[in-house]
């Protein structure tokens, strides 16, 4: 089962290779791995989309907890967070196809980057299970290049995940 | 104070009351020898004859002391030297500060002579590392590694150290305290969950303690006795925890595990309760953990809450110090008297299993090791730390080396032969008082030989027993049990002379080979003053159990 898992990190070199050293180590699996600073500059926050048993993820957020520079782990329960993934990919786009792909964006919310003669670039966040379903659409036009972010989430509703609590 | 970071670094250990340290210098890491010198009065530098066994060393340092003990390298190889033995205090949970010199800051990442990114190379196996670039943060840095390695679950904390940052200059003041906002170790256990082992403990019906490594780590000796006592409850240990009750104790059951004795191993299966304190159930100690959590009631206190339900589940987790929890258990226990089952019927059920040892006779120009360990052990004072190193010499001293109060040290977690001998002279180092024996076999002492002139050279009174069998004899047995006895790669023919080899140390020694010459040499090894060697001739065939 997947799950997403943020954790705030205090914002040292050396940190990333600590948690993905930690990661390959003890044998969980990452599906991705999004990390970037936030609003306190002393703190970044890495979000992990991992799969594993429930037992799986215990260990993970305990091992997690483990490392020095690691200040709070946690890990989100079904439906309890919104997340987003950006999706940027470059497609075959000769001229009589184009009319077809701005519909597909137009319908999915995808945005065009850049067009040339013979293709596009899109842009599209969403969450992950829709930015699989838009490359399954877009996929037969010919992909040329596709480049995604990792997840990023944070908790629904008026509670927040902060280091400060 | 203005001073130079190495000027600093000396100081820092001043402060932390280091009074030895164990390294090997190098080029990237002279600028701190260079101020070391001028601490002779104060700090003593052992010169190790490998870096591991600087790192060993202080691990031994460190397990008599209980404090974290400090070992030193150079950059590149002799910084990656170093990662066995930052290995084998990680899986033991040993304290020991590691510093390294590193090429200089504008050359890191760029391949130069003797570069090596050790941070990188060892951080699976430290408990926490730094690369130390602003000199600003030598006092901070130094302060946090001592505290981290220390405290919670200790173990290995790196400290590297670029040559160019060595020679800066910084305003230094060392901090009293130090303030880490993502590490706060659990000390006391939750009151509720205390009350919840104690009472499961207590009433059960087939109760029985099992003790780890993390029983010395907290100092918790004394509780475990207390409580094995007041509660009238028989005891097993794992390979770290021997020694913590004296092999007398008509509670001590034994050790468990894949070489433990088959009493202990009787006991925990046939127990309904297991109270399991700083063990972490191994493999070796425990091999169908899911099964065990089936059939038992686990209760577990550790204080990595990353170790329980790691390994086997636990009905009743408690996160805490071993040494404050069992005194909490101990307290809610005097408050309420009442409550605790009869369990005589049980250690009856226990005592049944017990047999008395019987010694196979040794083949003819060699000697029973088993039999040599248990009259050594008669015949040594009770306070004696006994090394161990690894393979059948380790599992022949768990067993038959009786231990009245002494320390049994070892490699149990990462099982790092040539650890014994290092590791002796470290924890003879820590405490003077307490005669200290390296038990090794020809393969592990062949690993660690080169430490003799370490101990010759600073006058460490140690003994050495070698037991000779011209094999890797636990490989061997494994060979010939799991393989069909297709015998590769087990043999030592081509070792020295150990007694000559001892002699051109300086050190004397004597050669065992029967009942005779055991009876002197166990004689010398307990009377005489200074080190001695002593050779035991052992059948290449003898077994490990």
């Amino acid at each position: 089962m997947k799950h997403t898992i943020s954790v705030l990190v205090e914002n040292h070199s050396g940190v990333l290779s600590r948690i993905s050293g930690l990661f390959s180590r003890r044998g969980f699996n990452i599906e991705s791995l999004a990390v970037g600073p936030t609003n306190d500059e002393s703190i970044s926050r890495i979000t992990i989309v991992a799969d594993g048993d429930d037992h799986t993820v215990e260990q993970i957020e305990k091992q997690l907890n483990k490392l020095i520079e690691v200040i709070k782990v946690k890990t989100f329960g079904r439906d309890e967070f919104v997340a987003r993934e950006l999706m940027i990919v470059k497609v075959n786009a000769p001229a009589d196809k184009r009319s077809e792909i701005m519909t597909i964006a137009e319908i999915t919310g995808a945005k065009v980057m850049d067009i040339t003669l013979t293709t596009m670039t899109l842009e599209i966040c969403d969450r992950y299970d829709r930015l699989c379903r838009f490359e399954k659409v877009i996929e037969p036009y010919g992909i040329l290049e596709m480049a995604r972010t990792g997840t990023v989430a944070v908790e629904r509703g008026a509670e927040y995940f902060s280091a400060k609590k | 104070m203005k001073m130079t970071v190495s000027q600093a670094m000396v100081e820092c250990l001043k402060a932390e009351e280091i009074k030895v340290v164990y390294g090997y210098p190098g080029a990237a890491i002279c600028p701190f020898y260079d101020a070391l010198l001028d601490a002779e009065k104060d700090i003593k530098h052992v010169l190790v004859r490998h870096e591991a066994n600087g790192g060993h060393a202080a691990s031994g340092y460190a397990r008599i002391s209980g404090k974290p003990a400090v070992c030193i390298a150079t950059s590149g190889p002799g910084a990656v030297n170093l990662i066995t033995a930052i290995a084998t205090a990680y899986a033991d949970s040993i304290p020991i500060v590691c510093i390294t010199g590193q090429v200089n800051t504008d050359q890191i990442g760029s391949d130069v002579f003797q570069e090596a990114d050790v941070t990188g190379a060892a951080e699976p196996f430290v408990k926490h590392s730094y690369l130390l670039k602003d000199p600003a943060d030598v006092a901070r840095v130094f302060k946090e590694a001592f505290y981290i390695a220390g405290s919670g679950r200790p173990g290995p904390v790196l400290i590297d150290v670029p040559m160019d940052v060595q020679k800066m200059t910084v305003d230094f003041k060392y901090p009293k305290t130090c303030e880490i906002r993502s590490y706060k170790p659990t000390g006391k256990g939750n009151a509720l969950q205390v009350k919840r082992v104690t009472e499961a403990l207590r009433s059960a019906e087939k109760p029985l303690i099992c003790i780890g490594g993390g029983v010395f780590a907290s100092n918790a000796q004394a509780e475990v006795v207390a409580l094995s006592e007041k509660l009238n409850i028989p005891v097993i240990t794992t390979m770290m925890g021997i020694s913590v009750l004296s092999d007398d104790n008509p509670l001590f059951v034994g050790m468990i595990g894949t070489h433990g004795t088959k009493i202990a191993n009787y006991a925990v299966n046939a127990c309904d309760t297991l109270f399991l304190v700083g063990a972490r159930v191994g493999d070796r100690a425990v091999k169908t953990p899911l099964a065990l959590e089936k059939t038992t009631k686990i209760l577990h206190i550790d204080i990595d809450p990353a170790e329980i339900g790691k390994n086997i589940g636990a009905d009743i987790p408690l996160v805490g110090d071993a040494k404050l929890v069992l005194q909490q258990m101990l307290a809610y226990i005097d408050k309420h008297p009442d409550g605790t089952a009869d369990h005589t019927a049980w250690l009856g059920q226990i005592a049944e299993k017990r047999t008395p040892v019987k010694f196979e006779k040794p083949v003819k120009g060699t000697v029973n090791p088993k039999e040599f360990l248990q009259k050594l052990a008669e015949r040594m004072p009770a306070n004696v730390n006994i090394c161990a190193d690894v393979g059948q010499n380790q599992i022949w001293t768990s067993r038959y080396y009786f231990k009245r109060g002494g320390r049994f040290l070892t490699s149990g977690g990462m099982g790092t032969m040539g650890y014994s001998l290092p590791c002796a002279i470290g924890a003879r180092m820590a405490d003077e008082s307490r005669p200290t024996i390296a038990i090794c076999g020809d393969g592990g002492f062949q690993m660690n030989m080169m430490e003799l002139a370490t101990a010759v050279q600073y006058g460490v009174d140690v003994k050495v027993i070698v037991f000779t069998n011209t094999r890797l004899g636990m490989v061997r047995e494994l060979q010939t049990k799991g393989y069909n006895d297709r015998q590769i790669a087990v043999f030592l023919d081509g070792s020295p002379d150990f007694v000559k080899l001892a002699a051109a140390y300086g050190i004397p020694a004597v050669r065992v080979k029967d009942s005779k010459s055991a009876d002197k040499a166990i004689e010398m090894l307990a009377e005489e003053k200074g080190m001695l060697l002593c050779e035991v001739v052992v059948d290449k065939d003898f077994p490990t159990l």
